[in-house]
């Protein structure tokens, strides 16, 4: 399995004969800036031609098909469409608080690029807190969202904040306890600890019954997190005809649209990186043949793919069920998540001092 | 009927009789409200279900029809009821405490007649604008656009109702009260908005998600239809009721033919009568599959929409090779239909009916039985039987209550006593219950169907018809089971080639008037829920 740190420590070193190490360093962090805002920019761009692809396979449709080969370009076009169009400004709104939302919430997702594991050796931070900043900054998006909804001046907007602003709270949880769940297995905070301690077997399999346990209750609380149907309430669009972002316009709007896809990775990515072992491939002790195979194939091409298999689950439940009523939404968390995940982590304690595990 | 007569005129002995279509009984206003509590509480009577108020305007006087229904004993009778005032400021009294929906019928008389309801705690105008000049169902009503023109400007709205009631020398005052609380947080939902199913709003005073209070303000799509036909002759008159339900037009048609044709005595060829009764129960699929596609997008179930939107184009093809047209069907026609059906017609329906049963089985299998859907839906918006009668919800709606109201049952027309099918009824009285009635009843309607299409007899599929028609003098009333509750068309005629009163009791005004009594203390979702269920139409309330 090739290791990118070769490749950055290669970079790093070749930087370091022509300039100054404060000089090399900004260098590099304008590169990674640079690719990192590319592959923002290039993934929701994926996701939002995936999401139209997959929703139209469910309704019976063909979906995008007109604009490059199988529609691949139209999310391009509508890219494009979002950046010309103009930013209609409000009267009675609080400018710098409506201005400010939209950059909030991209903020946060951005933030939490940082220490997703892309390969190996291919992360840009690696803490020893590295799940803890992640779930930080995502906390970050709700305030983008609040502000949204409070600077428009719209009563559909306040209420789409509000129901925002109660479910995220209460989701944060569920993900919290859940991650918890996996980092008291791993033993660790840090990131690249959590995807080597996988490296004999994916923690679904090693952690066998809380794991799983943990896992669902982080799908659907992730779900939530990302204001996804069936747990959209804060944009339901039969309901507050778009929630916080109805007075939004442009590359505003576009903002908040492409932060959507960009937490819907992101939740897949951790997802990937916490349950199905983050970039390492796929192993089965003792058959050698068979993992040498599996380490052929790339490790970026590993973490990115698992993301978009989960990601397809997660859109998987927008197409299929229907939307959630906010007493429900709550109750749903508090009364039946978070006892059951409170429960699962002394069980995954249980599992990790009797060593009840793979 | 004429025991009931005894009793009434024993009872009021000014009550004048008149048997005419039905039973009319003409009463004073100051023994109306009396005459009308006796109808509905005396057990052998039992008039519990206001079908419709018809305003009306004899040039020397004015006043209002009321016809009544019995639940129990599958009676009618109508009740004539002249204002007493003079022309600027007439007076009825209210039966609003009587019959819940009797409210919202006589805004309507008072918005197109002036008559004002002693004791309707709500007497705002329902379909114009509050400043607009003089009352156009009126015969004297001034159609100069100068009086009422286009307004350029925001339309003036008013937090204020008020109420006419009789002091204790008899004098009649006007006392103004909020429609809201001062300090209440009042959300528009519509007139854009994406749930309300047309061109509809709801000012909805909520406490967070909670809702107190909904104020239903229509008129948006009010084109006048009623005066309109006023002034064109009866063949003219039809193709306004493929405007009003747009969904499902069939029935609207079949209903205001069905009234010419009883008034003209038009007898109608069996094959037109067996095309029609097919063409009313096509609409019914297609259109209760549109409500469960739309239902489920406002739950928030898009995809569900696009399942039953492949039914509902298979319909619409159907009819397109035989009227000729997807929605504005204009089909049916005064004696028949208008042309002969399409050579495949037989074989196209043939297959709807061997897909649809599978169809339904996998809105069932995707929607019904999900634990999100049950949630939202059971228990939701539940409406007593007792309430359903007294807010005269008829169709699916009503019999979700519990209310056995299917008009091809209790009257039946054209050629329903023939076929066999069952008439679905719940208990619940939810929005599940809603849902589940309509489902049920798109079998019901294939059944129908299975049992006529091989047996359209041949023959005329018109009957002759004068060139010129004219109605005898005389008034009839004449109701159809539509897709979403029972369809009245009153026609009163002077003897002219056009009617004299044209009065349309569409199911829908009901439907959305009983949304505030529904709401209350629910939360936002569940209105959308609510309204989704109760499937009104704007165009058909606003005529």
């Amino acid at each position: 399995m090739q290791d990118f740190s070769e490749l950055t420590a290669f970079i790093h070193s070749l930087l370091t004969q022509f300039l100054p190490e404060w000089a090399a360093v900004t260098v590099e962090c304008v590169i990674i800036a640079v690719c990192l805002l590319l592959a923002y920019s290039l993934l929701a761009l994926f996701y939002i031609w995936f999401e139209r692809k997959v929703c139209a396979a469910f309704q019976c449709r063909l979906g995008p098909n007109r604009v490059g080969p199988w529609g691949l370009l139209q999310s391009i076009a509508d890219m494009f469409k979002i950046l010309i169009k103009e930013l209609i400004s409000l009267k009675h709104t609080d400018k710098f608080l409506f201005a400010l939302a939209p950059y909030l919430v991209i903020l946060a997702s951005m933030l939490s690029f940082a220490v997703l594991p892309w390969g190996n050796g291919l992360q840009i931070i690696d803490f020893n807190i590295g799940i803890f900043f992640l779930i930080a900054c995502s906390s970050i998006g709700v305030l983008g969202i609040l502000l949204a909804g409070w600077s428009s001046n719209n009563k559909f907007t306040l209420i789409g904040a509000l129901r925002s602003g109660a479910q995220m709270v209460s989701y944060e949880l569920s993900i919290g306890l859940s991650i918890l769940t996996m980092v008291a297995f791993a033993g660790s905070m840090s990131i690249g600890d959590i995807v080597n301690a996988q490296a004999n077997g994916w923690f679904i399999f090693t952690g066998h019954i809380p794991a799983v346990i943990a896992f669902v209750i982080y799908l659907i609380a992730g779900t939530a997190e990302t204001n996804r149907g069936p747990f959209d309430l804060p944009e339901a669009e039969s309901e507050l005809t778009a929630g916080y972002h109805t007075e939004y316009s442009g590359i505003h709007f576009g903002f908040f649209y492409l932060a959507e896809y960009l937490n819907l990775f992101i939740v897949s990515g951790v997802a990937a990186l916490m349950f199905f072992g983050g970039w390492m491939p796929f192993h089965i002790n003792g058959w050698d043949s068979f993992n040498q195979v599996m380490d052929y194939i790339p490790s970026v091409i590993w973490f990115i793919g698992k993301a978009i298999a989960l990601s397809f689950v997660i859109i998987w439940f927008k197409w299929t069920f229907p939307r959630l009523r906010i007493d429900q939404l709550l109750s749903l968390e508090w009364k039946y998540l978070l006892p059951i995940n409170l429960a699962n982590l002394v069980l995954m304690v249980c599992c990790i001092v009797y060593g009840w595990h793979f | 009927m004429a025991n009931i007569q005894e009793k009434i005129a024993k009872l009021f002995p000014e009550a004048a009789f008149e048997e005419a279509d039905t039973l009319t009984v003409t009463i004073p206003d100051a023994q109306w409200h009396e005459l009308a509590k006796t109808l509905r509480d005396d057990a052998e009577m039992a008039f519990d279900y206001l079908v419709t108020i018809v305003g009306m305007d004899w040039k020397d006087s004015l006043g209002c029809i009321y016809y009544l229904d019995s639940t129990t004993h599958n009676t009618h009778i109508a009740v004539k009821v002249i204002a007493t005032g003079d022309r600027e400021t007439p007076y009825i009294h209210s039966v609003s405490d009587l019959y819940a929906i009797g409210c919202i019928y006589e805004r309507e008389v008072y918005d197109f007649f002036g008559i004002i309801f002693i004791g309707n705690p709500d007497m705002r105008r329902l379909f114009l604008s509050i400043d607009w000049k003089g009352f156009p169902l009126r015969k004297d009503y001034d159609m100069n656009p100068d009086i009422n023109p286009v307004p350029h400007e925001n339309e003036r709205q008013s937090d204020y109702t008020y109420t006419y009631v009789e002091d204790a020398d008899g004098k009649i005052v006007k006392e103004e009260k909020r429609v809201f609380a001062e300090d209440d947080f009042v959300v528009n939902i519509g007139p854009q908005h994406p749930a309300t199913h047309g061109v509809l709003r709801f000012r909805t005073a909520v406490d967070g998600e909670t809702i107190k209070k909904i104020d239903v303000y229509m008129g948006y799509i009010h084109r006048g239809v009623e005066k309109i036909c006023e002034m064109d002759t009866y063949p003219q008159t039809l193709h306004f009721m493929d405007r009003l339900d747009y969904f499902s037009a069939h029935p609207y048609h079949h209903c205001l033919c069905m009234c010419i044709e009883k008034a003209a005595g038009i007898e109608v060829p069996r094959r037109a009568q067996v095309i029609r009764v097919i063409m009313d129960e096509l609409s019914r699929i297609a259109s209760h599959c549109l409500f469960i596609g739309t239902f489920c997008m406002d739950l928030g179930a898009t995809t569900m929409l696009f399942y039953t939107l492949r039914v509902r184009e298979q319909i619409l093809d159907i009819m397109d090779k035989t009227c000729g047209a997807r929605m504005t069907f204009n089909y049916e026609t005064i004696g028949g239909v208008i042309a002969d059906l399409d050579p495949d017609f037989v074989k196209d329906v043939k297959a709807l009916l061997e897909i649809l049963p599978k169809n339904i089985k996998e809105y069932n299998k995707l929607f019904t039985g999900n634990v999100i859907t049950r949630n939202r839906m059971e228990g939701v918006g539940v409406l007593s039987r007792k309430d359903a009668i007294s807010w005269a919800i008829t169709g699916p709606s009503g019999r979700a209550s519990g209310w056995a109201c299917d008009v091809r049952k209790t009257a039946p027309y054209a050629v329903y006593d023939e076929v066999e099918f069952d008439e679905i009824v719940r208990t619940e009285g939810d929005s599940m219950a809603r849902f589940k009635v309509r489902m049920d009843e798109m079998e019901q309607s294939a059944r129908i169907i299975a049992q006529l299409i091989d047996k359209i007899p041949d023959g005329e599929i018109q009957a002759k018809v004068p060139k010129v028609l004219r109605l005898p003098q005389g008034r009839w009333y004449q109701t159809v089971e539509g897709c979403r509750g029972a369809f009245g068309i009153y026609i009163e005629s002077d003897g002219g080639t056009s009617p004299y009163r044209l009065k349309i009791a569409p199911p829908c005004l009901p439907l959305a008037a009983v949304v505030d009594h529904l709401t209350e203390g629910s939360k936002i979702a569940d209105l959308i829920t609510i309204g989704g269920s109760l499937d009104y139409i704007v165009p058909d309330m606003d005529r």
